[in-house]
């Protein structure tokens, strides 16, 4: 083939680039291209019209010069004129220019869309490839609305070219990455999963990676492409190494597509069928059988080519995790590549092993390699190899070989690389507390932490080893002497001298007995430290301190000295100069027993999941780690989780406990006091029927709020169907209700409790439970000025139907709100059938002698009467599929209104009253919940599905229910909430 | 595929396509960090490393670094071989292609890769195949009066 004299030379941009190229500095380079911006622009100004030829010449110059780093504010209106060129090479730029600086100027987009809406329809499979191009390149949006649903119909139409197929196929793919609710699923799913059939391997190399994709979020509808995927695979692996001419790439058939199906395979779990599933296994052995056969070729183009085939073999079959022996095989082929000599199947080999390691069928044969990979980390020269190497020896770790590889690990540490060795600390400290047989390794090895790699202990890492130790008293003596020991080096690390000083002033008496660590002396070894230590760790040693004068009476003169010192009483830190005055006031007042109570041993800390663990899964990736968050409780939380003997004394000591608030890593046990009284409360007034009691007993409001004042009297208690004394006014007494009201109702959907309302003469407030069909709602009113609201009337209308749908009983509130009182009333409410409109709430009084009137809407909604349904994945998609008729569904795309955190999200749909299942969706980021709604006529049931789509800040909601409005009303109110 | 990168040992950079929506300011960014990381390694060092959340695979071809960013689950062999076969591509239709072919015909170098790989998936593997889409379009083309042999101009000789 000739050199690239057939190009469309540009004369004027070789000139061009060669100026720029020929440019001594970056300043003449500026100079340059300010010079050609000046000429483009003039050309492009002038009255002449250009020529398509110069236009592109001058397009391609711009698109240079934007390449190069430079800002283009010009020249989209030319290169747009290009794209309806019929000549191709300048079509072929236009389009170039447009994928490369897409700007989303709206008019712009109009008239590209334009552009490639004609190309699309030019039946010319030259120009459709162009278009096509161009939509994957940009997959904004706006080209995704223009074009999604025409895309698929070009991708399967039996008269499309191969190549417009292909290029369909991932255009497609790339508009749904962007936006997955733009593409709509349809009839020609099946026809897309049937191309793996196709004969042209172009075209299947295409489709699967389109599979893939979208077998992610659908995975029912794309289950037919397993079979095939086996098939096209089989036929692959054991063809000839030329059968497949252009597709065999160095004497490998096909490896672009057969890593291509076997990843598409991955999405799936075995396959269910035994023929299809001995075939897919006979592929699999076929190519471990082939790593073993004499390479046909020295390039490495086919060993790559091939071992890239075998490792998507290996994550098949781990992903699997139910084949024994191949999981075995896998793992012998990867111990070959552990000594291979390029770097790149060794670093591969240990990062594979790595997932092996966790399958119950590999991880003994895994094991076998330890030597290998202990003499990687060692001897690797690259250390992303390193880290792999250390990754691995993690992941192989358990109690028989903790030792040597904790070890090894602590010797790797002394000349590791500084950005991974935070990583390391975290994973010897992990390793070494979960396989401690005995708890002395345990206290060593973290002492070796802090001497090798001080900086990089965290404060997870040395807080754990202080809990441990209070925890064992096994292991307190030893823990004594060893810090003792450490702390006589000359230079320690701050973080030693921190956990040598907790140690010694919780612990130091065992240790008292050997002159050479008598009192006096621990105190002046840690006090030699003390001037050299931030003031964070000075506090703690002087925490110490008061614990020697109550363990070592033979102190006390000495450390009073200390606490006397005008450095310490008048220390410019806070901190520093309160404990000293404190503690030494304590020494001074309180006698032996009360200071023995006072400065008593640490109770134990109650076990709870290691925060260092937390921490490294917070540092391997975002989300892995939110559930173990163990951010700073708040110090009030002290004695909720004080320990097993919480005595006051020893919480209320300003001893060292302040600095170890960082260990908490769950949340307090004890829940606050109220809902749960108030949970209880509900079952005791409801549990006698689904039929609400005619009268009810006192209010409650102990349960709620305690400083209510007490509850007016009460009205007599009218029937549920002749609310006679309170009557609904009847709406044409009510007004609207506020502009805001649907708003604040959104507010309630998901949950029970808050201010519904307020303004500068008048709070609301509302408490509400609701079980089963029927619901008891407090409400608060609240006058915030200082005069009386007099002829105070709240009243609960029924708009419409909704008076055959739900029952709302009140009572009725004193006429007089004091200025600064609060008055409650209390609601029942029963649902009697499903509704759509909340019942309104009017509340009418009078201010300084003016009307005052308002109406809200009650935050009583549908959802409030669903009850949470747990059920198996496989009842789910059942359920699912009965409720397949189009009126049953309702879907809602939209975008998200606030930051899209998944705790956050969960926490919106359980107090939206559904349950949330999980494992039933195959995209973990997807939640899928089931419920039933109770109403006294009638149950519906739900389920509902939402997807977010993180990338494009969109949510899809999707409502199943057996009645259409509940569908499309449930899906309405919770589409509001994200 | 997120981004593929060409740049030269110097650091000045030769092609840059992306697969993701970035805003240019990123793309700049992203662009500094990685030149400066797999320019910091040595030669025997292993083509691949962790960045951010992605992978990084990379080959150098005389004078050109080909640096590819994959996501997690993508195979890094087939990666190389990717930057291969594309290498392969560029050689063919140049005929021993070099830094500097790239440099003066960019938009083709654009294009080729463009029927190569699309949306950041191999599209089309076959050699002839993508050379075929290639040429029928430069058939397609006018003649233009210009037609201008950027070798004999410029007269540089290869570095591939």
């Amino acid at each position: 083939m000739p050199a690239v004299s057939k190009g469309d030379g540009m004369r004027g941009l070789a000139v061009f680039i060669s100026d720029i190229r020929n440019c001594k500095s970056k300043e003449a380079e500026i100079k340059r291209i300010n010079k050609e911006l000046a000429n483009i622009r003039s050309k492009f100004k002038g009255d002449k019209a250009l020529d398509g030829y110069s236009k592109k010449k001058y397009v391609c110059k711009l698109l240079f010069i934007f390449l190069l780093g430079h800002d283009i504010d010009f020249g989209h209106m030319e290169a747009v004129n290009l794209l309806s060129s019929n000549k191709y090479t300048e079509k072929q730029i236009g389009y170039l220019f447009i994928s490369v600086l897409v700007n989303s100027n709206s008019e712009l987009i109009r008239l590209i869309n334009n552009a490639i809406k004609n190309d699309l329809a030019s039946r010319n499979p030259t120009f459709m490839c162009l278009a096509l191009h161009c939509i994957a390149n940009v997959g904004s949006r706006e080209m995704g609305e223009a074009f999604a649903a025409d895309i698929p119909r070009i991708l399967v139409a039996g008269d499309s070219m191969d190549s417009v197929k292909q290029s369909a196929a991932l255009c497609l793919l790339r508009l749904y990455k962007a936006s997955p609710d733009l593409v709509p699923m349809g009839e020609w799913t099946a026809r897309v999963v049937h191309l793996l059939n196709d004969q042209h391997m172009g075209v299947v190399t295409a489709a699967v990676s389109l599979i893939t994709c979208l077998c992610k979020k659908n995975p029912d509808d794309f289950k037919t492409c397993i079979s095939l995927a086996v098939s096209r695979l089989s036929r692959i692996v054991s063809s000839a190494s030329t059968d497949l001419q252009d597709y065999t790439y160095y004497f490998v058939p096909a490896p672009w597509l057969s890593v291509k199906l076997l990843r598409l395979l991955q999405c799936y779990p075995p396959p269910e069928d035994a023929a299809v599933k001995g075939r897919l296994v006979e592929c699999l052995e076929t190519v471990l059988n082939k790593a073993q056969e004499p390479p046909k070729s020295k390039k490495v183009q086919h060993s790559n080519a091939k071992n890239a085939i075998l490792f998507e073999t290996i994550s098949l079959i781990i992903h699997y995790d139910s084949e024994p022996n191949l999981l075995v095989r896998a793992c012998n082929q990867l111990g070959q590549f552990l000594q291979h000599r390029e770097t790149n199947l060794r670093y591969l080999a240990l990062e594979s092993m790595c997932t092996l390691a966790s399958s119950e069928f590999s991880h003994e044969a895994v094991k076998t390699h330890i030597d290998t990979v202990i003499n990687a980390l060692k001897t690797e020269r690259d250390v992303s190899v390193r880290q792999r190497a250390a990754d691995l020896l993690y992941a192989m770790c358990d109690r028989s070989n903790a030792k040597q590889i904790v070890s090894e690990m602590l010797r790797y540490l002394e000349t590791a690389d500084y950005a991974i060795r935070e990583e390391i600390v975290l994973k010897v400290a992990i390793l070494a507390e979960k396989y401690a047989v005995d708890y002395s390794w345990y206290v060593d090895t973290i002492l070796n932490l802090i001497r090798i790699a001080g900086d990089y202990v965290s404060e997870e890492v040395w807080y754990r080893v202080l809990q441990i130790v209070t925890n064992r008293d096994d292991v307190q003596g030893y823990a004594a002497k060893t810090v003792f020991e450490a702390l006589q080096a000359p230079a320690c690390h701050e973080n030693m001298v921190k956990v040598g000083g907790y140690i010694l002033g919780e612990f130091g008496n065992l240790i008292a007995g050997d002159p050479r660590s008598s009192p006096p002396v621990q105190f002046s070894l840690l006090h030699s430290k003390f001037h050299l230590c931030s003031v964070a760790t000075r506090a703690l040693l002087l925490s110490t301190y008061i614990k020697f004068i109550n363990l070592f009476p033979e102190t006390k003169a000495t450390i009073q000295g200390v606490l006397r010192a005008g450095s310490q009483l008048r220390n410019a830190d806070v901190e520093l100069q309160q404990r000293a005055v404190e503690y030494l006031t304590l020494s001074s007042v309180a006698s032996t027993d009360v200071l023995a109570t006072v400065l008593e041993e640490m109770p134990p800390f109650p076990e709870r999941e290691s925060s260092i663990l937390a921490k490294l899964k917070r540092k391997k990736g975002p989300g892995a780690g939110s559930a173990l968050d163990d951010g700073r409780r708040d110090p009030s939380s002290n004695d909720i989780n004080g320990g097993v003997e919480p005595t006051p004394s020893t919480v209320s000591t300003p001893s060292p406990s302040a600095d170890l608030l960082g260990l908490r890593a769950a949340p307090p046990p004890a829940a606050p006091a109220a809902p749960s009284g108030a949970g209880n409360l509900l079952v005791d007034v409801f549990s006698d029927g689904p039929a609400p009691q005619p009268s009810l007993g006192p209010t409650p409001e102990e349960a709620f709020l305690s400083e209510l004042e007490p509850p007016a009297p009460e009205s007599p208690m009218a029937l549920l169907a002749d609310p006679a004394p309170v009557a609904d006014p009847g709406p044409e007494d009510v007004g609207p209700p506020i502009p805001e009201a649907d708003e604040l109702l959104n507010k309630f959907v998901c949950k029970n409790n808050g201010v519904l309302f307020e303004n500068q003469l008048l709070q609301i407030g509302v408490k509400s439970e609701f079980r089963q069909n029927l619901g008891r709602m407090y409400l608060f009113y609240g006058n915030k000025t200082s005069v009386q609201f007099q002829n105070f009337l709240p009243t609960v209308v029924h708009p419409g139907d909704l008076q055959t749908q739900l029952a709302v009983q009140t009572k009725r509130v004193a006429a007089q709100v004091d200025g600064g009182a609060q008055v409650q009333q209390v609601l029942n409410i029963e649902c009697l059938r499903d509704f759509l409109t909340p019942p309104l709430l009017s509340v009418r009084f009078r201010y300084g002698g003016a009307p005052q009137s308002l109406t809200l809407k009650l935050p009583v909604t549908i959802n409030k009467f669903f009850q949470p349904t747990e059920m198996a994945a496989q009842d789910f998609f059942q359920r699912w599929k009965q409720l397949s008729l189009p009126q049953q569904e309702a879907q809602k795309i939209f975008k998200a209104n606030h930051p899209m955190d998944a705790e956050v999200t969960k926490a919106k749909l359980l107090g939206f009253g559904s349950a949330l299942l999980d494992n039933v969706d195959p995209n973990p980021e997807n939640f899928v919940g089931a419920g039933i709604i109770q109403t006294k006529a009638l149950q519906v049931g739900c389920l509902l599905r939402l997807e977010p789509n993180a990338q494009a800040q969109m949510y899809r909601l999707t409502l199943r229910t057996s009645k259409e409005p509940v569908s499309r009303h449930l899906c309405e109110l919770l589409a509001q909430q994200f | 595929m997120q981004f593929m990168l060409l740049f030269s040992r110097q650091g000045k950079l030769r092609l840059q396509k992306w697969y993701v929506p970035l805003s240019d300011k990123e793309k700049k960014k992203i662009t500094r960090e990685l030149v400066q990381t797999v320019l910091a390694r040595k030669p025997k060092m292993c083509s691949f490393l962790e960045w951010r959340d992605l992978k990084i695979v990379y080959k150098r071809y005389a004078s050109l670094y080909f640096c590819c960013a994959i996501e997690d689950q993508d195979n890094e062999l087939i990666t190389l071989e990717i930057i291969h076969r594309y290498v392969e591509l560029l050689d063919k239709y140049f005929g021993s292609v070099c830094e500097l072919d790239i440099i003066f015909n960019f938009e083709k170098a654009y294009f080729i890769l463009d029927e190569f790989l699309l949306g950041g998936e191999v599209q089309e593997t076959s050699k002839k195949n993508v050379l075929k889409a290639i040429e029928q379009a430069d058939l397609l083309q006018e003649k233009t009066d210009n037609a201008y042999h950027s070798k004999s101009f410029m007269g540089y000789k290869k570095a591939y």
